[in-house]
């Protein structure tokens, strides 16, 4: 839970609300992007950036990105991580 | 050099071991008699045992852990006010998976869920909004928990639903701040701290100045790292650096993410929305003045506390640690997990008695993980 996970912004998908599409690992979710932001959303697409429980908190550079999953994945916070967000993605229906 | 291949670069790791070893020497710091180097963040703790680096390193140097994993702190009542919330028929309750397993004095989220509680296992605040919107005949909560790199979510998540004028949402409010129990462990004359590695990622949030007072107040020394192995071994070695030079700095390891004034949306956000509590309770070391925040009157709407009326300020709270349990030993790092006398017994991470044992970032389960044959020897 505390520690965040990379992903890079593919779209924004609610310019009102600051939410964006991110792909984590091969999986898609809607982060919102309010603290990465800087300049005009769009310039934000093919960004990458730590997300943190559905927040984008920092923006990082592709290695960095590569070397902070590798790190995760060690540590094995980034499938934690992404069975979250599949939890996340069911609790919307109430199946769990 | 068990877990060097596992390194991203071994040449790099082993060029560090050494000169930490060459500083070790230097200060003359002996197994008897060490430096002690607390990692304040959970993440970090969990970094430390995976990659065995407490025994990588050498004697002279002891790990203290310290209290960065808002699961592990959480005290016990809070868990009971959870399970009260969760349990009204009209509630559906929103939860990170990490807090699930907490005990209770009754029941921990988990057992309550299997009694029946709608009790949700979310990623994110912003699942817990959107089951808000699409449950508007049911009182939704989330659990917020965590430190400062996890307020931002739910700040931001409140305003938001403030501006959809959301009536059913509400957050139960258990945002702690790092700084408060530096101080607090830095006032205890039993601890013996001679410098510190810094959390990252809530640095990330806050930036590198509140710590200042570590420096300049107590003459510590400080280091905020990058969760890598490699970031910690770095970071153990600037630490070493300072001590051996006489300095007491706060020093930024991890620059590629920690910008030296944090992030200005989510500070923002936070003092829109939080206010300090006078004081918050933390498993294993007790009320700590202002380490606590609180949902500010003007988002009272929001505030799970002031909605069903338990928490802060409603009854007695105080609740009784499980016999045995020895985390306020351990927390403190007074004794290390195997000398509790419940470590493995009547506490497994399946079966957790005492909250170090729940989450990874946990010391006791940590400990469990990767570290239990060595200690058993
Ligand atoms: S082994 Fe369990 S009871 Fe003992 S200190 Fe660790 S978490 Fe607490």
């Amino acid at each position: 839970m505390c520690l965040g996970i990379p992903g890079q912004i593919v779209e924004i998908t609610d310019a009102d609300r600051l939410m964006a599409m991110a792909e984590v690992s091969g999986v898609r979710r809607e982060v919102n992007v309010a603290c990465i932001m800087d300049g005009p959303l769009e310039s934000l697409i093919g960004a990458w950036a730590l997300i943190h429980v559905g927040f984008a908190m920092s923006l990082i550079d592709e290695d960095e990105a590569a070397k902070t999953l590798e790190a995760l994945r060690g540590l094995g916070e980034a499938q934690e991580t992404l069975e979250a967000m599949a939890q996340g993605e069911a609790a919307l229906e109430g199946s769990l | 050099m068990r877990y060097a291949e596992e390194f991203r670069d071994p040449k790099a790791a082993r060029a560090h071991l050494d000169a930490i070893e060459r500083l070790v020497d230097e200060i003359g710091a002996t197994a008897e008699k060490p430096v002690h180097i607390m990692e304040i963040c959970g993440g970090h703790t969990h970094a430390i045992f995976r990659y065995g680096l407490d025994r990588l390193t050498p004697p002279g140097i002891e790990f203290i852990h310290g209290p960065g994993c808002p699961v592990c702190v959480l005290p016990m009542s809070r868990i009971d006010e959870c399970v009260e919330i969760a349990e009204r028929p009209e509630v559906i309750f929103t939860t990170f998976g990490d807090a699930m397993r907490v005990p209770g004095s009754r029941k921990s989220l988990l057992q309550a869920k299997a009694d029946g509680a709608d009790i949700r296992m979310v990623y994110s605040p912003l699942d817990a909004l959107e089951i808000a919107r699409r449950n508007p005949d049911r009182e939704v909560v989330f659990f917020g928990l965590g430190f400062e790199t996890t307020t931002p979510s739910t700040a931001l998540s409140i305003q938001q639903a403030a501006r959809e004028g959301l009536e059913n949402f509400t957050v139960f409010c258990n945002h702690i701040t790092v700084p408060p129990p530096i101080k607090a462990l830095l006032d205890d004359p039993h601890m013996v701290l001679d410098g510190f590695v810094g959390p990252g990622h809530v640095s990330m949030v806050i930036g590198i100045h509140p710590y200042d007072f570590i420096a300049e107040d107590y003459g510590k020394p400080i280091v905020v790292a990058g969760f890598e192995p490699l970031d910690l071994l770095q970071s153990v070695l600037m630490v070493l650096e300072q001590i051996r030079d006489g300095r007491a700095e706060v020093e930024n390891q991890y620059s590629r993410v920690v910008p030296e004034n944090g992030n200005p949306v989510s500070l923002a956000a936070i003092a829109d929305v939080y206010e300090e509590r006078p004081s918050f309770e933390w498993r294993g070391l007790g009320e700590i003045d202002a380490s606590g925040l609180r949902i500010r009157d003007h988002y009272r709407d929001f505030d799970a506390e002031a909605k069903f009326g338990v928490g802060y300020g409603a009854g007695m709270r105080s609740v009784q640690e499980p016999e045995g349990c020895a985390c306020g030993e351990v927390m403190t790092g007074r004794i290390k997990p195997f000398q509790c006398p419940q470590y493995g017994k009547g506490c497994t991470p399946e079966m957790p008695l005492g909250a170090l044992m729940v989450s990874s970032e946990g010391a006791c389960a940590a400990y469990f993980q990767y570290g239990a044959i060595e200690a058993a020897e």
